[in-house]
C-alpha cells in the first residue's frame, strides 16, 4: 500500500480489528450481554426500537450503547482524521426499504452477519447454514454490481445534515443514562409510567446486558477502528466474489478467530445445532433469512455495522438505511415475521419471499446500461 | 492526456470495481480516478498497487485525484 493509507490501510490494521471485535464481544457476553450476542448491530437496533416502543415484544427492549458508541466512534475517526463529510441524495428511499428487509431477514435468522460469525464461534452449527446463505444473497448483490447496479452519486449536503446521526444518537444516550444512572426514570414522571418509553426488558435478552461504560467504551473504539479500517462483514465475502480480493476478509477470518479464542478461555465454546442460545433450527429459513440480508446489504453498499460507521462520518443515506432497520425490527415484531428459538414466526417465511422479491425488483430495475 | 474516471459520490464498490474494469481493459497506460471519500481513495489504490500499476495521490477541496500509472 501507499505510504498515504498508513496503518490503518494495511492488512495488520484490519486483522488488528478484526481480532479485537471478536475479543470484546466474547468479552461484553461475559460481562453480561447475552449469549451469542456480545455484538450483533440487527438486534441491538431492534432491542432500540423496542425501547422506543416501536415494537411490544417485552424481551427485546434497552437502549444498546454499543449501537450508540458505534456511530460515535467513527464520529471522532473521521474529524480527527478530516473525513467528515456531509452527504446525501442517493436513491434514500431505496435504501431505507434495503435496510427494512435487510433487518426483516436477519431477525428470521436471529442476528445480523457480525453476529452469524459471532454464532459460529460459540459453536452454533445453524450459524454456518446462515453464514451460507449470506454468501448467496451477496453473490446475488454482485450479478446486479456486474451487470450495471447502481443508487446513483450521493452529493455533498451541509454539514450540519451530516451531524443528524450523531445527534440522535447522543439524545438517546441522555434517554438511556437519564433513565439508568441519573435516576430521572419515568416512575417520577409519569403517574401510569408502564404505557410510556422508555421500555426495558425485566426478562430474556433485552434485560441482559454489561456494564454501560464498558459497552459505550468498547463500542467507540470499535467505532474508531472500524471507520479508519473501513472493516465490513458483507463487503468481505463481495470483495472475494467480485474482485478475488481478501482485505476484507481478513478482518473478518480475524474476528472468528479473535472470538472463538477468547470464547474457550472463557468456557462459552457450546458446539452443536439444537438448543443454542436465541436460535432456531430451521435450516431453510436460518439460510433464506440471512440470503435476503445478505443481498439487502450488497444492494445498499454494506453490512449493519457499516451503515452504522458511514452515518457517523455524515453519509445521510446511511443513516437513511439503519433508520429502515429500525423500523423493519418494528414492523417484523408487531406482524410476526421475526422468529424465536421456537422457529420462524407466523409471517416469516412469506416476509423472506417477499424481500426477496423486492430486492431482485430493485436489482433488476435499477442498472444503468453502460 | 490521461483517461479520467469520474467516480465522486458514488458508494462501494463502485469506485473500485469501474475501476478494476477499466485498468484491466487498459492494460497498461495512464489513468485519473476522481473520487471523494477515504474509502474508494484506500480501495482503488490497493486493487491498483495489487495489480502492479502505481499510484499518486492528489487532493484538492477534500477530493482525491489518483494517478494511476504502468
Amino acid at each position: 500500500m501507499a505510504s498515504f493509507t498508513g496503518f490503518f490501510g494495511s492488512k495488520k490494521g484490519m486483522v488488528a480489528t478484526g481480532l479485537f471485535i471478536g475479543i470484546a464481544a466474547a468479552i461484553l457476553q461475559r460481562l453480561g450481554n447475552p449469549a451469542n450476542m456480545g455484538i450483533c448491530v440487527a438486534c441491538m437496533e431492534r432491542d432500540i426500537a423496542g425501547a422506543l416502543g416501536f415494537h411490544r415484544a417485552s424481551v427485546v427492549q434497552y437502549i444498546r450503547p454499543e449501537i450508540i458508541g458505534f456511530v460515535l466512534g467513527s464520529l471522532i475517526a473521521a474529524l480527527a482524521f478530516r473525513e467528515f463529510r456531509a452527504r446525501s441524495g442517493s436513491a434514500p428511499m431505496v435504501r431505507f426499504m434495503l435496510g427494512f428487509f435487510a433487518m426483516v431477514g436477519a431477525l428470521v435468522f436471529l442476528g445480523c452477519p457480525w453476529r452469524a460469525l459471532l454464532r459460529l464461534s460459540g459453536g452454533d452449527g445453524n450459524a454456518i447454514v446462515g453464514l451460507a446463505g449470506l454468501a448467496a444473497g451477496v453473490a446475488v448483490g454482485v450479478f446486479f454490481i456486474r451487470s450495471g447496479y447502481s443508487l446513483g452519486a450521493s452529493k455533498k449536503t451541509y454539514t450540519a445534515a451530516g451531524w443528524l446521526m450523531p445527534v440522535i444518537m447522543i439524545a438517546l444516550l441522555l434517554l438511556l443514562l437519564g433513565n439508568t444512572m441519573w435516576g430521572a426514570s419515568k416512575s417520577l414522571l409519569y403517574v401510569e409510567p408502564e404505557k410510556f418509553a422508555p421500555f426495558f426488558s425485566e426478562k430474556g435478552p433485552g434485560s441482559q446486558f454489561a456494564p454501560l461504560f464498558v459497552s459505550l467504551g468498547v463500542a467507540l473504539v470499535i467505532g474508531f477502528l472500524a471507520q479508519r479500517t473501513r472493516f465490513c462483514t458483507m463487503g468481505a465475502v463481495r470483495d472475494v466474489i467480485l474482485m478475488r480480493e481478501m482485505h476484507l476478509m481478513w478482518g473478518v477470518i480475524a474476528l472468528v478467530i479473535g472470538a472463538l479464542a477468547a470464547n474457550l478461555a472463557l468456557g462459552q465454546f457450546n458446539p452443536g445445532f439444537a438448543g443454542q442460545p436465541v436460535a432456531h433450527t430451521a435450516h431453510v429459513w436460518n439460510f433464506g433469512g440471512m440470503m435476503l440480508s445478505g443481498l439487502a446489504f450488497a444492494l445498499a453498499g454494506g453490512c449493519p455495522g457499516r451503515q452504522l460507521f458511514l452515518s457517523g462520518e455524515g453519509d445521510g443515506d446511511a443513516a437513511i438505511f439503519v433508520m429502515g432497520m429500525i423500523v423493519g425490527a418494528g414492523f417484523a415484531h408487531n406482524f410476526a415475521m421475526a422468529s424465536s428459538p421456537a422457529g420462524p414466526g407466523l409471517w416469516g417465511p412469506a416476509s423472506v419471499i417477499a424481500g426477496l422479491a423486492a430486492c431482485l425488483v430493485i436489482g433488476f430495475t435499477m442498472r444503468r446500461t453502460a | 492526456m490521461a483517461d479520467t474516471l469520474d467516480m465522486r459520490g458514488l458508494s462501494c464498490p463502485q469506485p473500485v470495481f469501474e475501476t478494476k474494469k477499466k485498468i484491466e481493459a487498459m492494460g497498461s497506460g495512464a489513468l485519473e480516478v476522481l473520487v471523494d471519500s477515504g474509502t474508494a481513495r484506500d480501495n482503488v489504490t490497493r486493487l491498483a498497487e495489487n495489480r502492479g500499476w502505481a499510484v499518486s495521490l492528489r487532493e484538492q477541496d477534500g477530493e482525491f485525484v489518483l494517478r494511476l500509472s504502468k
